[in-house]
């Protein structure tokens, strides 16, 4: 029997068009960030609350990613800004490939903020590297503290943790301390941003944080 | 359930080593996936079994071996394993180790055997 040292990525052909992508963003200083949740978390109506607060002349755009209809770009077209909805017909996540085929059509030296709304699914979008600077996972109070432990790949690999719906903790049964405990348990370090997009509170906090992140993407190549 | 469109990338992989050898079929395809890859074993096994059935990769073996959490302190500088996600040292307690390794998802090597075409 030959044994054959191979020593490579499975994903390795996502990887390449990721990092491809990456480099690309980097050049026209795009900032991309990569929306995770379970279905129902609020990724939506986050980026709702999100574009309403920006100023109509900030470049900013959305790949809102379902495995079936327009519904998600519909709701966020109404703010003006570009919104293109990937649907991958069965497929319970986005990968490289399908950010690439996408953002085909559009100049990413007038994009300066990328969202991406990865398909409602706490496992498998965790694997795919979309050539993000950040993965985000929204985790709403509604869900249950112990889904940090329940997902720990996605909630390891997000550079930020946004605790959503806080507005209905005094229904709920959800003991946000040991949500938080439960995630740095998994994410030692990690931030964590409780907010509620029905009452707006913690929303200025993630703005903040947006902002923060805009200042690192300086554009290679002028503008 | 992302394991099929892994088990494909897995078999791609296979096709293209197995063009760089001819008279070589492949046997055996080891990976390693990590605690924290986010990858059920059970099922990508299913599906690289399901995905091979009637095909001319259909005598390769899967093999995945899972690679265990590790952590390393920045003060004590020891690898740790980490159990039940508690990642804090063992020796000093500090909180903010650093995970060295844990979520490859990653083909280490192939095994081939010569291949005797049959005579028709």
């Amino acid at each position: 029997m030959n044994h054959v040292a191979l020593e490579k990525k499975i994903l390795s052909e996502n990887d390449r068009i990721a990092t491809t992508l990456r480099d690309r963003f980097a050049e026209h200083g795009t900032l991309c960030l990569n929306l995770i949740s379970s279905p129902g978390s609020g990724k939506t109506t986050l980026l709702e609350r999100t574009l309403q607060s920006f100023s109509p002349d900030r470049h900013v755009a959305v790949l809102a990613g379902d495995i079936q209809t327009e519904n998600d770009a519909n709701r966020l077209k109404r703010f003006g800004f570009p919104v293109k909805q990937i649907t991958t017909g069965g497929t319970c996540h986005l990968d490289a490939r399908m950010i690439e085929r996408h953002l085909a059509d559009w100049p990413l030296d007038q994009i300066d903020l990328l969202f991406i709304e990865n398909v409602g699914n706490l496992v498998c979008p965790a694997s795919y590297d979309l050539g993000e600077a950040a993965k985000i996972v929204l985790l709403s109070v509604t869900e249950g503290e112990d889904k940090p432990l329940k997902y720990p790949s996605v909630f390891f690999k997000s550079e930020l943790v946004i605790i959503t719906k806080t507005d209905l903790l005094p229904y709920v049964p959800f003991d946000q301390q040991a949500a938080e405990e439960n995630i740095r348990r998994v994410h030692p370090g990690v931030e964590i941003l409780p907010l509620s997009c029905s009452t707006g509170a913690g929303v200025d906090r993630w703005l903040h944080w947006l902002e923060k992140q805009a200042v690192k993407t300086e554009p290679l190549v002028s503008k | 359930m992302h394991e099929i469109g892994i088990a494909e990338a897995i078999l791609d992989a296979v096709r293209a080593e197995t063009r760089q050898h001819p008279g070589l079929i492949a046997r055996k395809v080891a990976i390693r996936v990590g605690e924290l890859a986010g990858v059920d074993p059970d099922a990508l096994q299913f599906s690289f079994e399901a995905l091979v059935q009637g095909t001319p990769l259909d005598l390769v073996q899967l093999e995945i071996e899972i690679c265990p959490r590790l952590h390393l302190c920045p003060d004590c500088q020891i690898e740790f394993r980490v159990i039940d996600f508690d990642s804090r040292c063992p020796r000093c307690g500090q909180q903010l180790t650093k995970c060295v390794s844990g979520d490859q998802l990653e083909i280490s090597h192939l095994e081939m055997e010569s291949y005797e075409p049959r005579s028709a």
